[in-house]
């Protein structure tokens, strides 16, 4: 069934008895020809891009709950490819590119909305290295505008420009950046998929994989055993665990990253607002409420629920940027788990096992990279070779030297 | 999060700094066959299980002693709080 507005007035018309489920629920079959282990955004990505672009027919999605429970609902909707590093920027440009195409390519309304980003620079050497910044998204051909504090005075009248302790001396802009809501992109990606014929298989659990001379044929799960000439494992938050009944260790350590959301307002916050001496991130949903975060807790925890120090924490960055916000009340806080990588950077690559690849350390930077990450996942999977802005993202790359370590603080997870 | 200092008593877990997994205590010997390999695991390589975890916490706003806490991933629950000394002293470093 293909949504258009006319088929949106005729339903209305006639009761909307003409709905049907976008996924079937089907049992599995006994073997596939790719097996995507998690249903969450990127695993759903995956498998769309393989039915609908890469021409691969028999595949299952495996998720153990429901699709779209984990992360892919839990974060705080940001897209923006304002990154710097030639390992990175091309990638989460290719994902920007897909984000603004996505609605038409899969027929659903994913409501992405290009309000743009906005990151505050409070000093002269943080002013330097946002022009480096911003070169370098242009160079990846993404859109970056440098504003002084009159352009941003215009733009957002209520930031605390004269703070004592941080002033606001302008921002580096990405007008493309925005927000998408979250959980209509896995529900997208998933009717895309099953209408070319994936099998979406849900509260099916993996729980050990069948590995024999160094070959992975199969997958075993709550509901039997289940074959397969490729096995895609997509379960970033829980990357180790998974891994670790292939009796794999991974540059990976697990913690929570907390989120929150005020109650509704008026429209106040055009776009994205990050403060750049603190860690604190904000925009309006179109309800009206003010979705933040910040930092992570910063120890190792699967948890779903974060502790005080850092609510505080978050909320004083808040305070200081943005003094208006202190009226309003916060509604809810939640907790999704990360795959905080060694050097804050994605993994898209095969594995030392023959068959089983792996698609992960996505920190709290999966969202926006969803279309890219199913699309690249997808590439590799269907040709055997990584996509070309995929390349460094690689499992071996601690091993080589070649770390994509964008803030530069090395192999301390908690830190990126 | 209160940690049950050895010396200080219950103190809030912001008080302090986090490192990560108490392995980080038995750093290879570089100077062995394969040191190469045992440093790249080292540096990089974590076990990040589900359920009991022994870690290192920096009591940076305290006495500025290091803790091996073992605490739980799934529940924030500590189950055991040690000075990192100590346990090191008892794994053979400082020999």
């Amino acid at each position: 069934m293909r949504y258009s507005a006319l088929k949106i007035f005729t339903e209305g018309l006639t009761g909307n008895k003409g709905w049907k489920p976008v996924w079937r629920e089907p049992e599995p079959k006994k073997e596939y020809d790719v097996i995507i282990v998690g249903g969450g955004g990127h695993g759903l990505a995956t498998a769309y891009y393989l039915s609908n672009k890469f021409g691969v027919k028999n595949v299952a999605v495996l998720e153990k709950g429901w699709i779209g429970s984990g992360n892919v609902g839990r974060n705080t909707t940001i897209i923006r490819s304002n990154y710097m590093l030639p390992g990175n920027e091309p990638f989460y440009e290719l994902s920007m590119k897909l984000w603004e195409g996505l609605e038409q390519d899969f027929n659903y309304n994913a409501m992405v909305s290009q309000r743009g980003i906005l990151n505050l620079y409070h000093t002269d050497p943080q002013r330097d290295a946002y022009v480096r910044r911003g070169n370098a998204m242009l160079m990846a051909g993404a859109d970056a505008v440098l504003l002084d504090q009159d352009q941003l005075r215009e733009e957002c009248p209520f930031l605390d420009f004269d703070n004592a302790r941080f002033p606001i001396k302008g921002g580096l802009a990405q007008r493309r950046g925005g927000t998408v809501r979250h959980d209509a992109v896995a529900w997208g990606y998933a009717r895309g998929a099953d209408a070319k014929g994936v099998d979406i298989i849900q509260n099916c659990e993996v729980t050990g994989f069948d590995i024999e001379n160094g070959v992975c044929r199969g997958v075993e799960t709550s509901k039997g055993s289940i074959k397969a000439k490729k096995i895609a494992v997509c379960v970033a938050g829980s990357s180790s665990r998974v891994m670790a009944k292939a009796g794999m260790r991974l540059p990976i350590e697990s913690h929570v990253l907390q989120a929150f959301v005020s109650e509704g307002l008026k429209p106040v916050i055009p776009g994205v607002i990050t403060f750049g001496a603190g860690h604190f991130y904000v925009s309006q949903s179109d309800k009206g409420g003010l979705v933040f975060g910040g930092d992570i807790d910063g120890y190792n925890t699967y948890a779903q629920r974060g502790n005080l120090p850092v609510v505080e924490d978050v909320c004083e960055g808040g305070m200081a940027i943005m003094p208006m916000i202190g009226r309003a009340r916060l509604l809810r806080s939640w907790g999704g788990i990360m795959d905080m990588s060694m050097d804050g950077s994605p993994f898209i690559d095969k594995t030392h096992i023959e068959g089983l690849h792996f698609n992960g350390g996505w920190c709290y930077g999966g969202f926006k990279a969803t279309p890219a990450s199913g699309y690249c996942y997808a590439h590799l999977l269907a040709k055997g070779e990584p996509h070309e802005v995929a390349t460094e993202m690689r499992l071996d790359r601690f091993k080589r030297g070649a770390m994509i370590d964008e803030k530069g603080v090395g192999s301390q997870p908690n830190l990126h | 999060m209160i940690i049950n200092h050895p010396l200080l008593g219950p103190r809030d877990a912001a008080e302090f700094y986090v490192m990560g997994d108490a392995d980080l205590i038995n750093r290879p010997d570089p100077d062995a066959e394969g040191a190469a390999e045992a440093f790249y695991e080292y540096a990089y390589l974590r076990d990040n299980p589900a359920g009991e975890h022994r870690e290192l916490w920096y009591h940076e706003q305290g006495d500025r002693s290091w803790l091996v806490v073992t605490r739980s991933t799934l529940t924030h629950e500590i189950m055991n709080v040690e000075m990192a000394r100590d346990v090191a002293l008892a794994n053979g470093r400082g020999q």
